[in-house]
């Protein structure tokens, strides 16, 4: 696991920390989180790294359930365009990230709390800019606040 | 129909059927069992039938507790009375019964979780092209005149499937039910012999598997744009998939013997998805998006486009009980909508 300390003290002044759930490639961005970490380059900590075989095994229900599970955002890594270890799954996970974003774009969520990335084993620069510029994107946007409304769903409908 | 004071008082079990937020086809299915009704007639007792039968809510009030065997209950909760049917029927039942899609997944009234209740209200009661509403009437749940009180059911903003409201029992899926799984499904409950709790009452399958054109699908399967049911002649034995067409089988559960591939149309998803799947929307898109013939962002998104709809087209039926159940309405922080 990558050493995680915030980059700077550029903590929000509302103390809004972002939550992003990162599905990492086991291949390529994992192991460029790695690296990060073995370098001791130092960025923000407010990603929770989930490993996954490939992009590919992303499956969009991992990415709905994380935000509604109160993710304010979510990164997937993967490798590069035909660098895959499986040969194509990252391609599939670029046309379910395509398709996906148009829906989460009609609940309501914005299009900056979900991202794709590739990044490759070599690349740790690339992983530590990618995580500041998200978080730095979502703090700016605020809490999503779905998993508050999930657990106030009975009382929260309200009558006429 | 049916006379209810006729019928002879001895140990038949007892069965209620309600409707909530519904089209009314839920019904149509039980009426669809045609002569097969006769014998679900001879062997169970119809207590509450409102479509159909003159009991009122008070009389179900009256009856003992889980004195019911089964209720069925379709249609999504939309409003304060059918949330009170709901529970009340869950306290005289033994076993409650989620009919259809709309009370299973929340179904296609499910979808209005795209809008709050005050968008609907705007629409429905004053921008519509139809409406003539200069008064700017819309209903409440009590109006006073004259000394006199008028009671309407309250509105949710928020609609959601049975099983956000009360515990259920079983599921019976689609939309509506086909008169074998509804025929199967009393069987299972007469027969005693009930399966766990929370079970759907139809295979747990893909429906590709009971579809006729399943041969006709290729291995690798991939795709330069989708089409609409009106945008093209739909071959009657060719994979739907491989024609361009959306259809949701591989996503869905089967117990329909395809229905609509049959008929020519493509699967929308009412029978909702297997026992392995949370999100049927997010499964289905899954499904969809993989078999884009495309390595290129720019042409995948000129494909996908070619889907005008995704949301409404993997959702049609599941969004209440979906991952996100409803679209993120703008709220002033510590206000409840």
């Amino acid at each position: 696991m990558p050493e995680k300390k915030p980059e700077s003290s550029s903590g929000s002044p509302n103390g809004f920390e972002p939550k992003i759930v990162a599905f990492f490639c086991n291949w390529c961005t994992y192991l460029a989180a790695d690296l990060a970490g073995t370098s001791r380059m130092k960025y923000a900590p407010n990603v929770r790294v989930i490993r996954v075989m490939c992009s590919g095994r992303i499956d969009p229900q991992f990415v709905l359930d994380a935000f509604a599970k109160g993710a304010d955002g979510v990164l997937i890594g993967g490798c590069h365009p035909g660098d895959c270890h499986y040969q194509e799954g990252n391609y599939k996970a670029l046309r379910r990230y395509r398709l996906l974003k148009r829906v989460l774009r009609e609940m309501g969520i914005e299009e900056e709390r979900f991202h794709l990335e590739w990044i490759s084993a070599s690349e740790a620069d690339r992983l530590k800019s990618t995580v500041n510029n998200m978080v730095e994107k979502v703090r700016t946007l605020g809490p999503l606040r779905l998993e508050t409304k999930s657990e106030l769903f009975p009382e929260e409908v309200t009558v006429s | 129909m049916m006379q209810p004071a006729a019928m002879p008082q001895n140990a038949k079990p007892k069965v209620a059927l309600y409707w909530c937020a519904s089209c009314g086809g839920c019904e149509e299915a039980v009426v669809d069992l045609s002569e097969k009704i006769l014998d679900v007639v001879s062997a169970v007792d119809i207590v509450f039938w409102p479509v159909a039968l003159d009991f009122k809510r008070k009389d179900v009030e009256a009856m003992p507790d889980a004195s019911i065997l089964a209720s069925f209950v379709n249609g999504a909760i939309r409003t304060t009375e059918q949330e009170e049917m709901a529970h009340l029927l869950r306290q005289k039942s033994k076993v409650l019964i989620a009919f259809g899609s709309c009370a299973q997944l929340g179904g296609i009234p499910g979808l209005a979780n795209l809008w709050s209740r005050e968008t609907i209200f705007q629409t429905v009661y004053q921008e519509s092209p139809s409406t003539v509403n200069p008064e700017g009437t819309v209903p409440k749940s009590l109006y006073r005149e004259n000394g006199n009180c008028v009671n309407l059911p309250g509105f949710f903003d928020t609609v959601r499937a049975l099983d956000q409201v009360v515990d259920v029992d079983y599921s019976v899926p689609g939309c509506p039910p086909t008169p074998k799984i509804v025929a199967q499904a009393i069987e299972t409950l007469l027969s005693g012999a009930l399966p766990p709790k929370g079970t759907v009452l139809a295979p747990d399958r893909a429906l590709c598997e009971e579809c006729p054109r399943k041969d006709t699908r290729p291995e690798k399967l991939t795709l330069q744009a989708f089409k609409r049911p009106h945008e093209l002649v739909i071959d009657e034995e060719k994979c739907l998939l491989v024609q361009g067409v959306v259809c949701l089988g591989p996503a869905t559960r089967g117990g329909c013997e395809a229905l609509c591939t049959r008929g020519n149309m493509p699967c929308t998803g009412c029978f909702g998805p297997t026992s392995r799947v949370q999100d049927f929307g997010g499964k289905a898109l899954s499904a969809i998006a993989s078999i884009v013939d495309s390595n290129d962002e720019g042409e995948i998104d000129r494909i996908l486009s070619t889907i005008p709809d995704p949301l409404g087209t993997f959702y049609r039926y599941s969004l209440p009980s979906s991952s996100l159940r409803r679209k993120k309405v703008a709220v002033a922080p510590g206000t409840k909508h």
